[in-house]
């Protein structure tokens, strides 16, 4: 079969595929894939290329541009760098803090996903030289490259809390569900003791940029709903720390939120940033406008300021003012992801200076913009391909129900299922969808098929 | 961007169900294909048999709701709004049609109707 022909076959699927009222025909389960939008990639022609494509970086969005060079590119010379063996599925870390998952349910190894030709390279990146055009690795071994991926993620800054101290997560009322998988089990057992007793549960965000910024918030409405199932709500109080004036940065959704805080009996401060913290006297301070405040806490989820990583920082990939040039996320065109000052650098998830686009879902619609974009340059061409901001979060407000919050740059409301399910109702298809189907299409991404 | 490529739909059941996929398609297909002959072959609905299928069925829907509400760590008792009693009706359902086919089929091919 030519490939006119196939192209035509593909047209005419695309033409008559399922609306979306359809599609929910086909059950709640794949309804997940509209989360992570599909690309293009399937119909398009390789491009004949000898580039050297360095991806620092093999998480969602390292992983998922490997998979998406491989399918658009014939005889590209394409290199992972990453010291971690294992892969982690980070949308399902507030699933193992609830007590929903298990450790496993988020850890696979890289390699599973690593696509045909791509070769890995497993050290950390020690240097990003974007005037020389390489990178070098904490072995010292330089990898020069005439395109760079950075897909480095980012560090989760819990030395810039005084008093914090990630081997005592799980102990004494200390929960942090991002360190890590076995951090994020430490953290049930933490909340679940919590949920048989009560006393005073806090709960914040910090005050920097951060992936999946509903996860605090989450947390709170797992946490309460625990109290509620063990009959115990009313010997607890809880408290959200809000870092500004905000509980979310779309307003429409911070507006339901603070609704449903209020009828669920959570108290909320604004402009409160955790500072410091005593764990064995249980004592969290709270940066404020008035001065710092204390907090004597039973439960606590630490969720630390969070930074580009320090190779990025020290090199001159960062924005160079502005709000983002402190923590060092990097200076790209947010339509596009391509580095403003590197026209061969793109940055793709968390390490992006971009506003919004913190999560998988942001990944998935990020990295199919930016490859376009890298393989129209190097075949001489335009690519028109852009990315509005496109981020999207199942905020799960008790067990078994979850509002499908998606949105873009705009602050706008994308449902993907207008009419159907209401973004800012609680229901329990948007929970079914987070737990059934967020991961086999996220696996999907990874491996460029979704 | 809404276009949905029936590949992803194929991508995201294959990590979901691994081989199990495969093994519910085979028998979708072949239960289908097997519903078919009988009713050509017998050129009737055996409304005896039917009955038998139809309580099979609600079993069977029954369960497809159980088997839900176990691999989502939640449940039907969940449900908040339209949209949930569109899945539950859903669920139900297609355990329901797909077991009642199964069934018929399966009577009508070990036991013809005596004509």
């Amino acid at each position: 079969m030519n490939k006119d022909e196939l192209k035509k076959i593909l047209g005419d699927a695309k033409a008559v595929s399922l609306d979306r009222r359809k599609f929910l025909m086909f059950g709640a389960a794949g309804a997940g894939s509209l989360l992570l939008r599909p690309g293009d990639a399937h119909a398009a022609d390789k491009v004949k290329s000898s580039a050297q494509i360095v991806i620092a970086g093999a998480g969602a969005a390292g992983l998922a541009a490997a998979s998406y060079l491989v399918q658009k590119l014939d005889g590209a010379k394409i290199t992972l760098i990453d010291a971690r063996k294992e892969h982690y599925y980070q949308p399902g870390f507030t699933l193992v803090a609830s007590g929903i998952k298990t450790a496993p349910y988020v850890v696979s190894s890289t390699r599973d996903y690593l696509p045909g030709g791509v070769e890995l390279v497993e050290e950390g990146v020690a240097e990003f030289d974007p005037e020389g055009n390489k990178v070098v690795t904490t072995s010292g071994k330089s990898y020069p490259y005439d395109f760079l991926i950075v897909a480095t993620g980012l560090k989760l800054d819990y030395a810039a809390i005084p008093g914090m101290d990630t081997e005592q997560i799980g102990n004494n009322g200390l929960g942090s569900i991002y360190h890590s998988p076995a951090k994020a089990e430490a953290t049930w057992r933490a909340m679940s003791g919590f949920a048989d007793k009560g006393g005073v549960g806090v709960f914040s965000r910090p005050a920097t940029e951060m992936k999946c910024a509903g996860a605090p918030l989450k947390y709170a409405f797992i946490t309460d709903d625990y109290l509620r199932r063990r009959g115990n709500r009313g010997k607890a109080e809880m408290v959200y720390n809000a870092h500004n004036k905000a509980l979310f940065s779309v307003p429409i959704v911070h507006e339901k939120v603070r609704m449903l805080f209020d009828d669920r009996g959570v108290k909320v401060n604004y402009e409160r940033a955790l500072e410091s913290i005593d764990l064995s006297k249980r004592i969290a301070t709270f940066k404020s406008p008035v001065g710092p405040i204390e907090i004597q806490y039973d439960f606590i989820n630490v969720i630390p300021p969070m930074r580009a990583p320090d190779p990025v920082r020290n090199s001159p990939l960062p924005w160079q003012e502005g709000g983002w040039a402190k923590d060092g996320w990097i200076e790209v065109d947010k339509h596009n992801l391509r580095h403003k000052r590197f026209a061969n650098v793109f940055a793709v998830g968390d390490v992006a200076g971009v506003p919004k686009g913190k999560t998988a879902a942001s990944v998935k619609w990020q990295v199919p913009v930016a490859v376009d974009h890298l393989v129209a340059t190097i075949s001489g061409k335009e690519s028109t391909s852009v990315y509005n901001g496109y981020t999207s979060c199942p905020l799960i407000t008790r067990l078994g129900q979850a509002m499908l919050i998606e949105f873009d740059y705009k602050d706008n409301l994308t449902p993907s299922f207008p009419g159907v399910i209401a973004p800012l109702e609680e229901l329990w298809i948007s929970w079914v969808m987070k737990t059934m189907a967020l991961k086999p299409t996220y696996i999907s991404m990874l491996r460029g098929r979704a | 961007m809404k276009d949905l490529d029936p590949l992803v739909f194929v991508a995201v059941f294959q990590e979901m169900l691994g081989p199990l996929l495969w093994v519910m398609l085979l028998l979708i297909v072949a239960g289908t294909a097997a519903f078919g002959a009988l009713l050509l072959k017998e050129r009737t609905i055996n409304s005896k048999r039917l009955l038998r299928a139809e309580m099979a069925g609600l079993l069977g829907g029954g369960l497809a709701l159980v088997l839900m509400a176990k691999v989502s760590s939640s449940g039907f008792t969940d449900a908040g709004g339209p949209a949930d009693w569109f899945l539950i009706a859903m669920v139900f359902g297609l355990g329901l049609a797909g077991t009642a086919i199964l069934v018929y089929t399966y009577l009508g091919w070990r036991q013809p109707a005596a004509r």
